[in-house]
């Protein structure tokens, strides 16, 4: 069984290496190496998230809060400061996930829609903070971020690279910075959720009550997996205000809540590949829906009630179910 | 000094007003379906567009506001119909994605119909201001509390002397229950999000002349109206009216002597200390969980 477990988890990081890998031969521009950067970056938000949401099954509507913390500690600290990226990233996670301690200590005690409208505040006063505290933030109008830095040496979305001998572009780099970050945080989420937290997290969705009843400290895995989110969540924000090279508010809006919140949902809760799909499929849906101009927010909102009426499961879960319920039936067939 | 402090409060308990009422559309869902639809504030936006723009193309005022409500009343029973009821089985969360999605698609029709930009009430009756005590009242602001009020009343009645309304509750106790005595419960359901969509147009319309109203209001008054149905404890009637004035006027305090920088802050501060000292608000039911 747990062989299996392995194998599986192995298929699964396989197969992502391989497409972020053959990727490549797909993207013909920088604004798809940009995009394809940035649905990275989310991506690996996203999976941090399903571990609070998918596994421990508490929502989260705030979490763009801890991603625009993250992002403004970053652009702060590297920007006004003049910090290398990463001392800004690793303190930035810390005092993010500090602050999650903090305020998801009381706030995990509520469930359902009182969750979710606790965790809707913390994200709005974040937003908030940032847009008014205009001498440190820059307010509405925003702040510019320094490229990433380490020992020196810059990755820049402007920059040219030789790697191996070859010359690749700065927002090639990047692609390829993002998909390593993203494969790390999709294996780290892999052996959280098989490891006994991951066990006692899936213990706390079934039923809280028979956990708690079996010894599993409920309140302090809820607590940890928030505070897992948020840092992953403030780790990704760095990373997105260093590529962006300027960030706004809009970073921790509720807007962007809501977009990681359904890309959750739309790619499958609990499903750590199906959430990157979501991630992919609403990153991507805008630039498929540029063409109608102004209908895209209408069909925005369209295709999320449809998708959500009619694949509540989301899409990689149903769209398995569909595929091995197909093979059963030919299999049975030919028996 | 007391001229200050009157005008602050004037302004709480208007905008207050009009928070109470789209918590009472939340409650009201709430109650019956235990769906927190985050499309209320749309059902807002879509009655104070209609009647502004009904009324620019020369429908006497009266006519204009009842089309609007009618416009609500309809896509409130759409929703429910189309987006809500087809997901039967789905939890809290899906059903809170199934509404943002609503809310975007009804935000998406009136960005196309009535564009981006503000739009602009004549208010009910005078442009004159009132004096009181030093402070100036708008006279809209009479008008947001007399209708606020006006329908408070209508729908305790509703609740209690109608047979329509005593379905609603009994469905919202317990639906299995209720269906057995012969209560169609779809039916019920729909009224309520019908009921609730009139509630949010009449709060989108009286307030339209003082807030203004372009196609995107319904955000921020909508989560308004959910953190003031949220201090009042979910669920509550009581709840959803106390919480909207205390709201409002605690915001407009907080905008007058503190910062009106920080005067959404407050909303979402507020629904934090509430949740935190009394997780079921203010006047929510006390519920035994079972296992």
């Amino acid at each position: 069984m747990l062989n299996r477990f392995m194998q599986s988890r192995l298929r699964g990081l396989m197969v992502l290496t391989l497409i972020l890998l053959v990727l490549p031969a797909f993207l013909s521009n920088p604004f798809h190496y940009e995009l394809a950067t940035q649905i990275a970056i989310i991506a690996a938000t996203v999976v941090g998230l399903n571990l609070l949401v998918g596994f421990a099954g508490q929502i989260s509507l705030g979490h763009a809060g801890f991603f625009g913390l993250g992002a403004y500690f970053t652009g702060i600290a590297t920007g006004t400061y003049g910090w290398p990226s990463v001392p800004a990233l690793l303190v930035g996670a810390a005092v993010v996930g500090i602050i999650a301690w903090v305020v998801g200590r009381p706030i995990l005690r509520l469930k359902g829609h009182y969750l979710s409208m606790a965790t809707l505040a913390v994200g709005f006063i974040i937003a908030i903070i940032l847009n008014n505290e205009r001498a440190i933030t820059g307010g509405p109008d925003g702040m510019p971020v320094p490229a990433f830095e380490v020992f020196g040496w810059e990755l820049s979305s402007f920059g040219a690279y030789s790697l191996f001998g070859l010359e690749i572009s700065g927002v090639q780099a990047w692609y390829m910075f993002a998909s390593a970050v993203l494969l790390v945080a999709v294996w780290f989420a892999l052996n959280l959720i098989e490891s006994p937290i991951g066990r006692a997290l899936r213990s706390v969705h079934g039923s809280e009550v028979a956990a708690s009843v079996v010894g599993v400290n409920t309140a302090k895995y809820k607590s940890l997996v928030f505070v897992i989110s948020a840092i992953y969540a403030s780790l990704m924000g760095g990373l997105y205000a260093h590529f962006q090279g300027f960030i706004t508010p809009a970073v921790a809006s509720f807007e962007f809540s809501i977009l990681f919140i359904t890309m959750v949902v739309l790619g499958g809760m609990g499903s750590t590949f199906g959430v990157i799909l979501g991630a992919v499929v609403l990153k991507l849906l805008p630039q498929v829906l540029a063409d109608f101009q102004e209908l895209e927010t209408v069909m925005f909102g369209l295709i999320l009630m449809l998708t959500m009426i009619f694949m509540p499961k989301g899409l990689l879960p149903t769209l398995t179910a569909v595929v091995s319920k197909r093979m059963r039936k030919k299999a049975g067939g030919e028996a | 000094m007391l001229a200050e402090f009157l005008q602050y409060l004037f302004t709480g308990i208007t905008i207050g007003a009009t928070y109470a009422l789209i918590a009472l559309g939340f409650t009201l869902i709430y109650n019956a379906s235990h769906v927190i639809n985050f499309a209320q504030g749309e059902f807002l936006m879509i009655g104070g567009m209609a009647t502004v723009s009904l009324t620019a193309m020369g429908v006497p005022m009266v006519l204009a506001v009842v089309l609007a409500v009618i416009l609500a009343g309809v896509l409130g029973i759409a929703l429910q119909r189309l987006a809500i009821a087809p997901a039967k089985q789905a939890d809290v969360v899906t059903l809170i994605i199934i509404t943002i999605g609503a809310s975007i698609f009804i935000r998406g029709i009136a960005q196309v119909v009535w564009g981006k930009q503000y739009h602009v009430m004549q208010n009910f009756s005078t442009n004159e201001p009132i004096e009181v005590f030093g402070a100036v009242l708008n006279s809209q602001s009479l008008w947001v509390l007399g209708i606020g009020a006006i329908m408070v009343v209508g729908l305790v009645l509703f609740f209690t002397k109608t047979l329509i309304g005593k379905a609603i509750l009994a469905t919202s106790m317990n639906k299995e229950a209720a269906r057995l005595v012969g209560i169609r419960t779809q039916m019920v359901l729909m009224l309520a999000f019908m009921v609730s969509a009139l509630l949010g147009s009449v709060a989108g319309i009286v307030v339209a002349p003082i807030t203004f109203t372009s196609y995107d209001i319904g955000i921020i008054l909508g989560l308004k109206g959910f953190v003031a149905a949220a201090i009042g404890g979910l669920g509550s009637g009581v709840g959803a009216v106390v919480g909207g004035l205390a709201l409002g006027i605690v915001e407009a305090m907080a905008a007058g002597y503190i910062s009106s920088d920080y005067k959404d802050a407050v909303a979402f501060s507020m629904i934090l200390l509430v949740l935190f000292f009394m997780p079921r608000g203010l006047f929510g039911a006390k519920v035994v969980e079972r296992v």
